[in-house]
């Protein structure tokens, strides 16, 4: 099951796969995009309430401190659901700037 | 018969490598409104002005990123209840070095060193992670805020890109 969102450039895919949510992000995450993301999101997150959630960044072309502050909201919401929140194959730049904040500390990482 | 090959020039060889020559004074004048869709535009339009240094991709992605931490900075924070202008200049300083100036005409910031600490924020609703100054400084390698109160705030990073860089390397 899969469900495409509204969506200019940057994009939030939502799959269920058993008890996990996979949240499929694809483009440029910053501040014009990061508020639309931040509501698809939630809105299957808090509908769905899933165990667990991926969040898959392999297709994220360009993300800033706006992305940061998307990724550290979403670990806050599964928090308040019971959810486990991973993070899936972010690249190299987008692995500098939650270095820069700590959130490796704070969000399991995988690589696929 | 022999022939001797007349060696290359640094110059020449500078062209011939892809880069610009020592003397190159390149720059671009920019003028946005404040309208947060220009933030992927001032992004890209940096990213096609640096190019001409040859950056790695690294090198680029950090460049677009403090310049995208700059640019929301003016839409979030300068002219947060109101629209206005967001003022680039991008300047070639040498083969190597690019100094890049963003400067808007908004609220200004009453203290920089405060806002400039890491994870600080003014936004106590959103999701603002406060790590746009932090993002700046450590993506590039000097960054400078001049700020006055009512008038606008001043971002001049400047980069000098590394030698001996593998190109092409993700």
């Amino acid at each position: 099951m899969g469900s495409r969102m509204r969506s200019s450039k940057a994009e939030a895919v939502t799959a269920v796969d058993g008890h996990t949510m996979i949240i499929s992000l694809t483009g440029d995450i910053d501040h014009h995009s990061a508020k639309r993301l931040r509501g698809e999101i939630d809105s299957s997150l808090f509908t769905l309430r899933p165990k667990r959630a991926v969040m898959d960044m392999s297709e994220v072309e360009f993300m800033d401190s706006a992305g940061l502050g998307l990724i550290l909201g979403r670990i806050a919401c599964a928090e308040k659901i019971g959810c486990k929140l991973t993070l899936l194959s972010p690249s190299r730049q987008v692995m500098k700037i939650l270095d820069l904040a700590g959130a490796g500390r704070l969000i399991e990482i995988k690589q696929k | 018969m022999t022939t001797t090959k007349k060696p290359m020039t640094e110059t020449a060889e500078k062209r011939k490598s892809g880069r610009p020559p020592e003397n190159l004074k390149n720059e671009l004048r920019l003028e946005l409104p404040s309208n947060s869709i220009n933030e992927g535009i001032a992004r890209s339009i940096v990213s096609v002005f640096v190019s001409q240094l040859d950056p790695t991709f690294e090198e680029l992605a950090d460049i677009k990123c403090a310049v995208s931490e700059a640019v929301t900075n003016c839409i979030v924070h300068a002219y947060r209840d109101t629209h206005g202008t967001i003022y680039i200049t991008l300047k070639i300083l040498d083969e190597k070095t690019v100094r890049i100036e963003i400067r808007d005409r908004g609220c200004g910031i009453e203290d920089i060193k405060t806002a400039m600490q890491p994870l600080y924020t003014t936004d106590s609703e959103g999701e603002r992670s406060g790590m746009g100054f932090t993002v700046m400084e450590s993506f590039m390698d000097r960054l400078f805020v001049v700020s006055s109160l009512g008038r606008g705030t001043k971002i001049t990073m400047v980069k000098t890109l590394g030698d001996g860089r593998i190109r092409g390397i993700k």
